[in-house]
């Protein structure tokens, strides 16, 4: 087995025992890398040198016997819409293809803390639109399982980097599954906190009342483990939540007796993929044959969730997405002659279709005139959304369900549909929607050898019940 | 009565009759906070500073930055609220102004749209001697937005983003006001009770207070008004009242010749004394607002309103009020004392020092104002302490120097030797004689030298007892006590 092919918890113990040192495992992850990269194209950008260096650092510190944190060590990716001080962060656009941030995102300052090592930035849908990678302006991630695959979006190149270890964990941002779909379709764990949890502060927003950053790991210890450091308020995020200090890995018990699951008929209905039905329904039988309590019931506002979740994100992503203007930083367009100019053609030239299309989209829905029909109506449905969840978890202490309708599907099999598309995030929209925490862990395999993932969803702030349920589920 | 107005956009002059019309007006007044940093970041808020100075990657724009509301922007906001007679919103929240402009980095202004944090308040001003309320609509916070710097190196316009962020608060009046002497009567009010409660410094050449005002114009005694225009780039209070005179005329104009207003804003040419057209109704932009998700809702407490409510300084039609009844001061004199809180607190020092405050008044509008005017300075920074003008008003009062000697002291004062009043006088030797003895040998030295006058007075010319006052002075050197010398002359005239 390669150093590489561990877990953080695994190598962090390793360390301690002098069984690795941190230089070994950040030299495998990158030979897996070189091995690898030219068929997954999980990066967008290595800092290789600067990752040996810090391992060497780490190691000196390791063999001083000083105190180190514990995942001091530990290679990381992470998505390149999280802005790194002196390190490009393109979003995967043309756009942002040389604006080199000069300041760390919160994020960023918690891994540097506690002396994580980043490897690379990794691949997505240019801002984080879209559900395959495929709308990165500059390559298409393919599925570390199958490379005629997408590996989910917008997360892909987080999700595939931890898939072929080609990192130990990622962290990725997850607006309407973004972290949990790729992480379906990958066969890793992948975590969507509960809305201000994690710091947004540089992350490059989408849409920023349903964006969150998350752990992308290979198992769940992992990502009780990145939880307890990247999660916390922060008071340059004024939407963060203040929150007693938790150690998430407390969580960790073999034991779900007298635990009620909730399965909604909605999540098990049409256009669910009937492979991923079964694989999901057995790793339930699974739970409940430990002992806790299955229940259908149904939550009919989720079938709004796919037109409410579009209008919202591509409202908020159109002003968001304003201020890349060419004036300040970012493309522009050499073609342009005059201020209109400069608005119009880096806009055209700097930003993909898909990008666009929600920009355009999201202009619509707030222009005067149209604003009561769409903006308010989706703001007043959210509230329904929330209130069904409220009502779910009085009755339910998770619920239960398909992370995506289907696993990984074919490169390009979906890009001319968008539509089509956008019903790959129907599991995972009402989620974000709610606010509420999810986790996606792979539970076994369709016909094809892809990845089927189960999605976990907990009230807001129980991300230990959840945690709890998906560590059941694992071997 | 027929009056002559310049009609500037057809270029000649042309005589209507404005007492047909009523014009209505509206006032937009944004006013920069004098909080130290900006409204949703650490940078300063100072004036001036090397371009792009005052400025980080929250305030200008960069992407992953978000904005975390500076709790003193929502204090010095319910601080004018109050002041201004406004209900208080307990909870208010701010919108996205989406809009691309290159001073505007992020592409959208940080605002307040539906819940400003303000709302139904009031002010009343005085116009020839008559009081009338204005309403006020709203009062809500917001961004300012940075500077376009054209063709500051070479070809090109560039971006200084130190304003980018400094907070705004944005007053909208109701069209109450129905000439340009109301409107800048009322701005002056608010700009006098922005200054008292400290929150601005409302400095219109630096942009701290700007001025937008709408203008319309309809029959006189009709209830309906008339379409309206919204006018832009006034920079001072002069400008003001000139670009609404000169909006009610073209109105007029228009109007009275059969034509329509249309709705549009308007650039106001201070220079040239006329407006143009920026933009129609029909290009009127789309700001799509929609409630800013970076930031909660601002949600204030009764207890939080009640404590800045009672911790208001005295506000100047309360001060003007107890001027009046307390000290017996004119009205005139009242009003212009209680104008910036700075003279009225000097007065109120002096007074509290012992001065007559009818004394101190005139002493403050009179020589110290000539003073300040002359070299330009504030209350503040005049070398006389209220300290000593109530110690220059009790010498003059108790008759130890004469009013004359009295100004002298006063410049002496002005050259800050730091000497005291009573020193001054005494190495002035300007203490006033008031020896009875000393004084009746000058009057008869005087009398023994007029005996004409004495002959005039016999005769009934009592004025003469005025130039004979006038000789003794003389005779003192002006050191005299001019109540004694009267006396004494009268006493020995009449015997």
């Amino acid at each position: 087995m390669e150093w590489c092919e561990y877990t953080a918890h695994e190598l962090a113990e390793m360390y301690r025992s002098k069984k690795v040192t941190v230089r070994e495992v950040v030299e495998s992850v990158y030979r897996k890398i070189e091995e690898r990269e030219g068929v997954v194209k999980a990066y967008i950008s290595l800092q290789k040198e600067e990752a040996l260096k810090q391992a060497d650092e780490i190691q000196k510190a390791f063999d001083n016997g000083e105190e180190l944190p514990l995942l001091a060590g530990i290679p990381v990716a992470v998505k390149d819409n999280i802005c790194t001080k002196g390190v490009a962060t393109t979003c995967a656009s043309k756009m942002l293809e040389n604006f080199v941030p000069p300041f760390d995102a919160t994020v960023m300052d918690k891994l540097h803390e506690n002396r994580c090592i980043v490897i690379g930035k990794t691949n997505l849908d240019e801002f984080a639109m879209g559900g395959s990678t495929e709308n990165s302006a500059f390559c298409k991630t393919t599925n570390p399982h199958n490379a005629e695959c997408v590996p989910g979006g917008s997360s892909g190149g987080s999700a595939a980097a931890v898939s072929a270890d080609e990192a130990i964990f990622s962290l990725g941002s997850d607006t309407g599954g973004s972290i949990r779909q790729p992480s379906s379709f990958c066969g890793v764990v992948g975590l969507k906190p509960t809305y201000g949890t994690v710091s947004r502060y540089g992350l490059i927003a989408f849409a920023s009342s349903l964006d969150q950053i998350g752990p992308i790991t290979k198992d769940v210890t992992d990502a009780a483990l990145v939880m307890n450091v990247i999660s916390g308020r922060d008071e340059k995020d004024s939407t963060s939540v203040e929150l007693e200090k938790k150690d998430y890995t407390k969580a960790l018990v073999k034991d779900v007796k007298g635990l009620k699951i909730g399965l909604p008929k909605e999540f098990f209905g049409e256009g669910i993929h009937e492979e991923v039905k079964s694989v999901v329904m057995a790793a339930v039988k699974e739970l409940e044959a430990k002992g806790a309590i299955v229940e259908e019931f149904s939550m009919p506002v989720i079938e709004h969730a796919l037109p409410i979740y579009y209008i919202l994100s591509s409202a908020e992503a159109s002003s968001n997405l304003s201020r890349f203007d060419g004036i300040k930083y970012g493309y522009r367009s050499p073609n342009a002659k005059n201020l209109n100019e400069i608005y119009e053609m880096s806009r055209s030239e700097g930003f993909g279709p898909e990008v666009k299309r929600r920009i355009m989209l999201g202009t619509y829905v707030l222009s005067s005139g149209y604003y009561d029909a769409y903006y308010h109506k989706a703001l007043k449905a959210r509230t329904l959304v929330r209130d069904e969840f409220n009502k779910a978890f009085e009755k339910y202490d998770v619920i239960i369900g398909p992370t995506a309708p289907m696993t990984a599907f074919k490169i390009g099999e979906k890009s001319g549909n968008p539509v089509e598309m956008y019903l790959a995030d129907i599991c995972t929209v009402p989620v974000n929607i709610a606010g509420v925490p999810a986790i996606s862990v792979p539970v076994g395999f369709d016909k094809n050898k892809m990845p089927v993932g189960m999605q976990i969803i907990g009230n807001i702030f129980e991300e230990e019940k959840i945690l709890r349920v998906a560590y059941n589920t694992e071997k | 009565m027929d009056t002559i107005y310049c009609v500037p956009e057809i270029g000649i002059m042309l005589e209507v009759d404005s007492m047909e019309y009523e014009s209505v007006i509206g006032l937009e007044i944004h006013s920069e906070l004098s909080t130290k940093t900006k409204i949703f970041c650490g940078c300063t808020t100072e004036f001036g500073g090397d371009v792009n100075t005052h400025c980080c990657p929250i305030c200008s724009g960069m992407p992953g930055t978000l904005p975390v509301m500076n709790e003193k922007v929502v204090e010095y906001a319910v601080k004018a609220g109050l002041a201004m007679n406004c209900e208080i919103s307990l909870f208010s929240k701010q919108d996205r102004k989406n809009y691309f402009y290159p001073d505007l980095p992020k592409a959208y202004q940080i605002s307040q749209y539906d819940l400003p944090i303000c709302k139904n308040g009031y002010l009343d001003i005085t116009v020839n001697n008559e009081v009338k309320r204005i309403g006020i609509t709203r009062i809500h916070v917001e961004e300012d937005a940075g500077k376009l710097l054209h063709n500051a190196w070479g070809n090109g316009t560039l971006v200084d983003m130190n304003r980018c962020g400094v907070p705004l608060i944005e007053i909208v009046t109701e069209p109450d006001m129905r000439s340009a002497e109301e409107a800048k009567a009322l701005l002056e009010k608010i700009r006098t009770i922005l200054r008292y409660i400290d929150v601005s410094d409302c400095k219109m050449q630096e942009g701290s207070l700007r001025c937008d005002v709408n203008v319309s114009v309809m029959p006189k005694g009709s209830t309906e008004f008339g379409t309206r225009t919204e006018m832009k780039n006034i920079s001072s209070f002069s400008a003001t009242e000139r670009a609404i005179n000169t909006e009610i005329a073209r109105q007029i104009n228009v109007v009275s010749e059969g034509g329509t207003i249309s709705q549009e804003t308007r650039r106001w040419d201070d220079e040239k004394g006329e407006s143009f057209v920026m933009r129609t109704k029909e290009d009127a932009q789309d700001y799509r607002y929609f409630p800013e998700p970076d930031l909660a809702p601002i949600v204030l407490t009764e207890e939080y309103v009640e404590n800045i409510r009672k911790n208001l300084p005295e506000l100047p039609d309360k001060k003007h009020a107890r001027y009046l009844s307390e000290y017996g001061l004119s009205e005139y004199d009242t009003t212009l004392l209680v104008q910036t809180k700075e003279l009225a607190k000097f007065f109120e020092e002096a007074v509290s020092y012992g001065a007559l405050p009818k004394a101190a008044s005139n002493w403050i509008l009179g020589d110290i104002s000539k003073v300040l005017n002359e070299r330009g300075i504030t209350i503040e920074e005049i070398e006389i302490t209220p300290k000593q003008l109530a110690e220059l008003i009790g010498e003059i009062s108790n008759g130890k120097i004469s009013n004359t000697a009295g100004k002298t002291v006063f410049e002496e004062m002005l050259l800050n030797t730091g000497k005291s009043v009573a020193e001054i006088i005494e190495e002035k030797g300007l203490a006033q004689v008031s020896d009875e003895g000393a004084i009746l040998e000058m009057v008869k030295k005087v009398l023994s030298e007029n005996a004409e006058s004495i002959e005039a007075y016999k005769k009934g010319k009592t004025n003469v007892v005025g130039f004979l006052v006038g000789k003794v002075m003389k005779e003192s050197q002006g050191k005299a006590n001019p109540k004694i010398i009267n006396q004494l002359i009268v006493e020995e005239l009449n015997k």
